[in-house]
């Protein structure tokens, strides 16, 4: 007997039972149920949320593997630095390193599997207490989340900021489809105000670095976006940046690899092209914006804005964490705009108020998360004023024909 | 109890659960938001507005068949503006410090819903000794919300309860800290104390489903 006949036959045993809805949930994670809608109108269509699913999660895999050996790598580098040596970063020479892999897989593989350890006990709790099926739902938040958080971050911490944001930000609003805030942003946030310490400062984003503090091994981490808000200088250069080789949260440093997923995310009609272009040109428009502030003169060299104001305006598109939220947090269907023209509105202002709470609040040197968890209030408001226009402008054409 | 009537008791126990000015009514949250970082000015807030609402419905009621009908919000307002201002002079006095963490909102009990709700829709209608009962059984049904909300707060947000370090020492590392536990500091937040009263909400409503509104 084949598995998929025993996972059959369980779930066969279990029917109508409390825990039905978990054992439904194994069958149908690994085999299409044979089960067919029943009444009403369908459409037939290969990508079920299952698919989707599982499309964002290939797209994100390229970026897991590359935050794993960035996070071997940081980790080396900084001790390096520490010890006066300096690196000069390669890819096959010092990069892809057996060491490096190691080291990362041991700091960040504990985040993946608590991560969807904990996220997926919650929804299996949901599911049995509400008598539904296990939705698929929590598939890309569980590997989004350990992307977003510092490497060091402690595990019982994650775990704590996965309960809150699965049940307070989707399963209170009645489970997936229905959160109005994207669930792994929502993470981010109770983490980012319940814990600021370990997810701000120097400290944070290289393994090792917040417990050598005071050691005679001391080292040191900074972001780039934290370097610019102190206003001071930055060693790494553009290929440095754009390819990854920074540090900062596990999945968002190399942009490179976020773009090749984006297109593969565009091209598979998953992510809304909308939604990204119109979220560069945002963040574009607000860094020119900033750098003609910084050009006129305005503000001087000692102000403490004058460091990211003058950062070169697509600069600001491949560092930080901008590049991922646009494309993998932004593009969340469930949490944006639904219209076409609302998407152009919420992207853009995505880009735009990400790159201003960056500029202006050097408490908090990322804005990206908290610009997109803005926008998602507000994007059931924009469609309301599409929707709401289209219905002016066609009342305006009945007028003209009846009069 | 033999000391209350059935109905009577009603008006005490009533507030408390199935009829909370805060939970059910949604009435006075501003306040439960702001001041219930700590437990201790949570207590010294729900212990004012039970004197602020017990004391003001007698006076209203006492007042009920002379006040006219046009001016009796104002004549309210007379009436609460009195007791916050005895309440908040009495703080100053005593406890200087807490009436520093309470700042604004020992005034502003005067706005609160909960008080103006109660004159309105009870002591005006009814005798001294059951608007007496009335408004210590809201005032406490409020208080309730607020010692909760101050209890989780203080304790997930501080690791202190009433100012003990319950959870040892977050600095010399004892206690909880000694294995790596870390204080949630987004407890402190407003936010989160809105979040805690919509699981209170929540908590609430799923055990007795008579709560849940139709839509």
């Amino acid at each position: 007997m084949g598995l998929k006949e025993k996972l059959h036959g369980i779930k066969e045993d279990f029917k109508g039972k409390k825990m039905a809805p978990a054992f439904n949930a194994l069958h149908t994670f690994l085999y299409t149920p044979n089960e067919t809608t029943h009444n009403g109108a369908h459409i037939r269509a290969v990508d079920d949320l299952k698919r989707t699913m599982n499309t964002v999660i290939m797209a994100l895999i390229p970026v897991l593997i590359w935050g794993i050996f960035n996070a071997g790598y940081q980790h080396y580098a900084a001790v390096d630095a520490a010890n006066g040596i300096v690196r000069e970063a390669s890819l096959f020479g010092n990069f892809f390193t057996w060491d490096n892999f190691t080291m990362g897989a041991i700091t960040v593989l504990p985040l993946v599997i608590v991560s969807y350890g904990v996220g997926l006990l919650v929804e299996f709790i949901f599911a049995v207490i509400k008598g539904h099926e296990v939705e698929e739902g929590y598939l890309v938040t569980g590997m989004l989340v350990p992307l977003i958080v510092p490497v060091d971050i402690p595990l019982w911490m994650l775990a704590v900021a996965i309960v809150f944001g699965v049940v307070i930000g989707k399963e209170v609003f009645g489970g997936t489809g229905m959160n109005i805030l994207n669930p792994a942003l929502t993470i981010r946030a109770f983490l980012f105000f319940a814990y600021p310490t370990w997810m701000s400062g120097d400290k944070v984003w290289v393994h090792g670095a917040k417990e050598a503090v005071g050691t005679p091994d001391a080292i040191s981490g900074e972001t780039i976006l934290g370097s610019y808000a102190q206003n001071s200088s930055v060693v790494y250069d553009f290929a440095d940046k754009f390819f990854g080789f920074i540090p900062g949260s596990v999945g968002e440093t190399s942009t490179f690899l976020i773009l090749l997923g984006g297109l593969f995310l565009m091209f598979t009609k998953i992510a809304s092209w909308r939604i990204i272009l119109s979220a560069i040109v945002g963040a574009a428009v607000m860094g020119l914006i900033f750098n003609g502030v910084a050009d006129a003169g305005w503000i001087t060299e000692s102000s403490k804005f004058y460091g990211l104001m003058s950062t070169p305006y697509w600069e600001h598109l491949i560092i930080g964490g901008i590049a991922f939220g646009i494309v993998y947090m932004a593009t969340d269907p469930v949490s944006g705009s639904q219209t076409n023209t609302g998407k152009y509105w919420y992207g853009f202002l995505i880009g735009f108020f990400s790159i201003m709470i960056r500029v202006f609040n050097p408490a908090y040197p990322e804005g990206v998360f908290l610009a997109i968890l803005l926008m998602n209030v507000f994007a059931p408001t924009i469609d309301h004023y599409v929707v709401q226009a289209n219905v002016k402008k066609r009342m305006k054409r009945l007028k003209l024909k009846t009069a | 109890m033999a000391l209350l009537s059935k109905k009577d008791r009603g008006l005490i126990l009533d507030p408390l659960a199935d009829n909370n000015p805060i939970t059910i009514q949604v009435l006075g949250i501003c306040s439960a938001l702001a001041i219930t970082a700590q437990l201790k000015a949570s207590i010294v807030m729900a212990l004012s507005v039970v004197f602020v609402l017990a004391v003001g419905n007698v006076v209203i009621s006492l007042m009920r068949n002379i006040i006219p009908s046009k001016i009796r919000i104002i004549v309210q307002l007379v009436v609460v503006a009195a007791l916050v201002i005895i309440v908040d002079q009495v703080l100053k006095a005593f406890a200087y410090e807490l009436s520093k963490t309470l700042s604004v909102f020992v005034g502003l009990i005067i706005t609160n819903c909960i008080i103006m709700g109660r004159f309105e829709a009870f002591a005006l209608g009814n005798g001294p000794y059951r608007s007496f009962l009335d408004g210590i059984g809201n005032a406490a049904g409020y208080g309730l919300i607020l010692i909760i909300v101050g209890f989780f707060r203080e304790l997930l947000g501080s690791g202190t309860l009433l100012g003990f370090k319950v959870l040892g020492d977050p600095i010399a590392k004892t206690g909880l800290y000694a294995i790596g536990y870390e204080n949630n500091g987004f407890m402190l937040l407003s936010p989160m104390a809105l979040i805690v009263v919509g699981i209170i909400i929540w908590v609430q409503r799923s055990r007795n489903k008579e709560l849940i509104e139709e839509n």
